[in-house]
């Protein structure tokens, strides 16, 4: 029988390979008698389908916001004075 | 030799990227923005330099990245993330001895309407920059990025695929522990339902 530590462990890895057919049983017994793994695993399904709109926004605006409309303007008019100082030179 | 593109440009192309990647590796906003704009002055010196081996994006985080190691290199007192050692050792507080969970594990309301709070992915940003260095890497390839386990093996030298799945399940493991204590079961939001 195999102890929480070693169900998260596995469903952590179900993320990342195909589990063994062995592996799966053992899993899906467990969850059946666990509330607590079971909870852990749907917010760790959860963690890994957020993380895949991180970086990349979608329509619906998920994902880290862009960069400030404020921050924006300032970063370009520090470009801009470095690139009119490298003209002036 | 290939030229970058117009420097005038790089904000609206590029800055929201750099942002993004900044903010999982910083402590806030502001020092994000700061990293971002390192990143783009030392470009402008750089750009002579420009092979166009890699996309212009890729140079440009190419050098926000060292940037960043500059940054904690420079202020080692403030650096944000855990180490390694003490991240483990909190992680196996979750367990007793037989290896069931010590800690309540409490259900997260309808966690996909998080989806549309920008302040979430902020502070999902923030959880990520809390890991230990390298686990915050690897989760960015890994889940991210979306790499396979052999390239993130190669870029990031883990010895064994079987090294790499206990990293990953240290940091998932972090991470659903930081979403749960600044996100979902807030305290602030514990006292304001008790106050009710």
């Amino acid at each position: 029988m195999l102890s929480c530590k070693q169900i998260g462990e596995l469903l952590s890895q179900g993320l990342d390979r195909k589990l063994s057919l062995g592996e799966r049983i053992k899993l899906k017994f467990h969850l059946i008698i666990c509330k607590t793994c079971s909870c852990y695993d749907k917010q760790l399904q959860f963690v890994a389908r957020s993380a895949r709109s991180l970086m990349q926004p979608n329509k619906k605006g998920e994902g880290i916001p862009p960069l400030s409309d404020e921050a924006s303007t300032r970063i370009s008019d520090t470009i801009k004075q470095q690139l009119d100082k490298e003209e002036r030179k | 030799m290939s030229a970058v593109s117009d420097p005038s440009t790089w904000v609206a192309q590029h800055g929201d990227a750099l942002f993004r990647y900044a903010l999982m590796k910083m402590r806030d906003e502001s020092q994000a923005e700061d990293m971002v704009q390192e990143t783009f002055l030392a470009a402008l010196k750089a750009r002579e330099k420009f092979s166009g081996n890699s996309s212009e994006k890729t140079w440009l985080i190419g050098i926000l990245k060292h940037k960043i190691i500059d940054h904690f290199r420079k202020h080692k007192r403030e650096q944000s993330s855990d180490d390694i050692e003490s991240l483990t050792e909190q992680l196996d507080r979750q367990f007793d001895h037989t290896g069931h969970w010590s800690i309540p594990m409490r259900g997260w309301q309808e966690p996909e309407q998080a989806h549309e709070d920008k302040e979430f992915w902020k502070v999902f940003a923030a959880c990520i920059a809390h890991l230990p260095d390298h686990l915050a890497d690897l989760f960015i390839l890994r889940e991210v990025k979306g790499l396979s386990s052999e390239e993130i093996c190669k870029l990031l030298e883990i010895s064994t695929t079987n090294n790499m799945w206990v990293m990953l399940s240290r940091a998932r493991m972090r991470l659903r522990g930081c979403l749960d204590a600044r996100w979902f079961n807030r305290e602030s939001d514990q006292q304001n339902r008790e106050k009710r």
